[in-house]
């Protein structure tokens, strides 16, 4: 049983011409790690909206099609009774802050939820071990680096034990460095805690590596749909005009000049490992 | 603007900044109250002494001075205003005793700005937030004020970098007319607000996707209980209330120019 | 050209941005200004158009010194264009969005309205030149914001952080944009931390950290250099990574360029073939 399923789903704004994304059916299965990407206006921010009911409950605008999250289907759900199977992390890390410590932020949540005193403390410390800012916890949102924001924000939606936790750009405004820490973080949430995980972003170099499996939509449909080797690798993924990995692209060069690679890098230690397998040759 | 900062909650680890907001906010409702009742002069600067060792308890002397030192202005505004009014419509004997009213009254003031300087000084937002949420105000409320403090620094840089973009693109914002001047804020104006209006949007989104509105019955994380030492300040407090209303209905105070007859 | 000479910054809450700065950017120079968030990249940059003004040091835009005129009068010179196009557009149009500057700076009606059709075709933004900025698209807002700026002409260029959120056709226009506006002779910097994008760019580089240059010069230098740009809490890109992992059998290491790294490669697969 996927835990996330549409059927021909499509959606227009209520200021819309044209659907921002159209005919989409796709099935996701519990534990995947899911990278979506494409270009700006291709629907994967809108896409994402659906999965925690903030469309259609949220933004108004016609929705077509079916979409089922965890066995609910969506348009019979309010977003808060969502908000317990699919968190949502969003662009702007200061915009998903608003109390003045960060272990009240991380509590939000809970506190919406009714939950009671004793198990939200439980369930705030483990969600700030989690992302290892446990020592952060009486900070204030201010003083934290956007890195810093970002993971209290991930802290509460853990908290809520989603099954499902969706990240829109989490790491736009973030340098590398605060990016790959993000990624780490997502990544053990998925391997050590399996939760499903969709991650729609452009920094393939960075992301790729952990996808078990990777989406491209172009024009409000998906376009490609596989494993990240064979989607990064692909001609279809260089014409859309998607940022594939730079040793991806050396590895096509390569390989049109005749040199025995067998395997499809995505990261410099998997490029580094093929490259010293076929000079040994 | 320095003068606000005498209102601005300043971190300090004193007994004051400990007690619960609501016991320090019936002393200061109890203080405005005491003070409305007199309008003699010893009885007012009783109550205005009584209170400065609060100040330096909580350790927050450099910035009360500021908010003393900011409504200084209006002070001598409502005293000279009193003196003239006095003057020309009172029935008053002496000049003395015109002073002495009119000074009388000034300090009502600063009673007042005293007493509410002390307690944002040393209470901070998020525990006010808490109070008024244990005190049963709507969620809503207290939800708005909190991520509204929350907001301030944040809306501050941002109005700067505002400033800096348009005037990194020729705005001048001294010098000219008056409505030239306004004229001016428009740029800053508008991006100020049309992406306050985009962060309340995001915020919202937020807000939704961590369950807002799941249950009529919201828990917290934090709980104020009131101590011995807020106990002992609200019964100080009751029992000044108290004396001062018995004093002030049965005792004839008398003013400093007739004890010393000018 | 640009004069940096030892310059210390430090803001009104006691943060020391700048700790002795000392730069040189000549005429048509295309540099980029890199380093973690907080190093100081955007306090240095605010410093050339007059914003900020040094605590210490002095700053010195084609002789003049920064802190004897106002920014209205260095902005002739020095075009800035900020990281979030929202901070800055306010008007009702484009069009009247573009002539801000213009009128701010005493051009005249007829001169206004040529440099505004200059740079609507610029930008490609001509179809839009009566609708309202607010209703256009993230990425079309940018453009709307670079136009706003190119539009008066200045000789010096600042963008602060133009890659963000821009998926990598953006980038690649971009790039492309910016390169035009180095050949039309214009000194460009762009402050950012995207390393890829400033190895495609090629150009030179300045690596900021703590307040501090820790290293200058081209590209293919700098950003192949393990010490400085991990000091810089910067990351190598990948194809630097992969020629820093292959070193131990004799690689060149300064390679930032996919092609180059191919050609390198080949070669050294052709000679133990």
């Amino acid at each position: 049983m996927p835990i996330i399923e549409t059927k021909n789903l499509t959606y227009t704004y209520l200021t819309g011409t044209k659907p921002a994304f159209e005919d989409v059916t796709l099935e996701i299965d519990k534990g995947e790690f899911i990278v979506l990407t494409g270009p700006s206006g291709c629907g994967k921010t809108t896409l994402c909206r659906c999965f925690n009911g903030l469309i259609p409950h949220f933004y108004s605008g016609k929705l077509e099609g079916e979409i089922y999250v965890s066995n609910l289907k969506v348009i019979e759900h309010p977003i808060h009774e969502l908000a317990r199977h699919v968190g949502m992390v969003f662009q702007n890390p200061e915009n998903q802050l608003f109390a003045l410590s960060v272990e009240k932020d991380v509590a939000f949540g809970l506190e919406n939820l009714g939950i009671s005193r004793e198990e939200m403390r439980e369930r705030v410390d483990w969600a700030l071990k989690m992302t290892g800012i446990y020592e952060l916890k009486d900070r204030a949102p201010y003083e934290l680096s956007g890195g810093q924001q970002q993971r209290v924000a991930i802290a509460s939606v853990l908290a809520m034990q989603p099954e499902i936790i969706v990240l829109d750009e989490p790491t736009s405004f973030l340098d590398p460095v605060g990016a790959k820490n993000i990624f780490e973080v997502i990544n053990k949430l998925n391997k050590d805690l399996g939760i499903t995980i969709i991650l729609v972003e452009h920094r393939l170099d960075l992301t790729s590596k952990y996808a078990s499996r990777v989406m491209i939509m172009d024009k409000g449909r998906i376009v490609l749909d596989g494993l990240p080797k064979e989607i990064l690798n692909s001609e279809e993924a260089r014409l859309i005009g998607v940022g594939i990995p730079k040793v991806t692209r050396l590895y096509q060069i390569l390989r049109n000049k005749g040199v025995p690679l067998n395997r499809v890098p995505l990261s410099a230690e998997e490029a580094t490992r093929d490259l010293l397998e076929v000079l040994r040759i | 603007m320095s003068m606000f900062n005498g209102f601005k909650f300043r971190s300090v680890n004193s007994t004051i900044h400990k007690m619960d907001p609501r016991a320090k906010f019936i002393y200061v409702c109890v203080m405005f109250a005491v003070a409305v009742m007199f309008s003699q002069l010893i009885p007012l600067l009783v109550l205005f002494i009584i209170q400065t060792p609060l100040v330096f308890v909580a350790r927050v002397q450099k910035e009360w001075l500021r908010s003393m030192k900011g409504a200084a202005g209006f002070a001598a505004i409502i005293f000279l205003m009193n003196v003239l009014s006095l003057y020309f419509y009172g029935n008053y004997e002496s000049l003395s005793a015109i002073l002495e009213r009119s000074l009388a009254l000034t300090l009502r003031f600063m009673v007042l700005i005293e007493s509410f300087s002390v307690f944002f000084l040393t209470t901070s937002p998020d525990l006010l937030g808490l109070a008024l949420e244990q005190s049963h105000v709507p969620y809503e409320l207290c939800f708005a004020f909190t991520t509204a403090v929350r907001f301030v620094p944040v809306l501050a840089e941002e109005a700067q970098t505002i400033m800096d973009a348009q005037k990194a693109r020729g705005l001048e914002l001294e010098g000219g007319s008056f409505v030239k001047k306004i004229r001016n804020y428009i740029p800053i104006l508008i991006p100020l607000i049309v992406n306050a209006i985009r962060r309340s949007l995001e915020l919202a989104e937020t807000m939704e996707s961590r369950a807002w509105g799941a249950t009529q019955n919201r828990t917290n994380l934090y709980v104020l209980r009131m101590g011995r030492k807020d106990l002992l300040l609200m019964l100080f407090s009751f029992i000044v209330l108290a004396v001062s209303a018995y004093v002030s209905w049965n005792v004839q105070i008398p003013n400093i120019t007739y004890l010393l007859n000018i | 050209m640009i004069k940096i000479q030892d310059v210390f910054f430090t803001y009104p809450n006691g943060v020391e941005a700048l700790r002795g700065v000392n730069l040189e950017i000549q005429d048509g120079e295309f540099l980029a200004i890199m380093g973690q968030n907080g190093a100081g990249k955007t306090t240095l940059v605010k410093h050339i158009n007059g914003l900020l003004k040094p605590t210490k040091g002095t700053v010195m835009v084609d002789g003049v010194d920064t802190t004897k005129v106002s920014v209205a009068t260095l902005a002739k010179k020095v075009g800035f264009v900020f990281q979030n196009p929202d901070h800055q557009l306010f008007s009702e149009t484009v069009e009247e969005e573009i002539s801000f500057a213009l009128r701010n700076f005493g051009f005249s009606e007829s001169a206004i309205k040529e440099r505004v059709n200059w740079a609507l075709n610029l930008l490609d933004l001509a179809e839009y030149r009566k609708v309202s900025p607010f209703m256009l698209s993230g990425g079309e807002r940018k453009r709307v914001a670079l136009a706003s700026v190119l539009a008066w002409d200045p000789k010096i260029v600042i963008l602060d952080e133009p890659t963000i959120g821009q998926d990598s056709q953006q980038k690649e226009r971009l790039r492309q944009f910016i390169l035009q506006l180095n050949h039309l002779g214009k000194t460009v910097i762009i402050v950012t931390h995207d390393v890829e994008f400033v190895a495609e760019c090629k150009s030179q580089v300045v690596l900021m950290s703590q307040g501090k240059i820790i290293a200058h010069g081209s590209a293919k230098k700098v950003l192949t250099n393990l010490e400085v740009v991990t000091q810089a809490s910067v990351v190598l890109p990948q194809i630097s990574q992969l020629f820093a992992n292959l070193k131990n059998i004799s690689f060149p290491t300064e390679v930032i360029d996919v092609n180059e790294a191919a050609d390198i490669l080949l070669g050294k697969l052709g000679d133990s073939q």
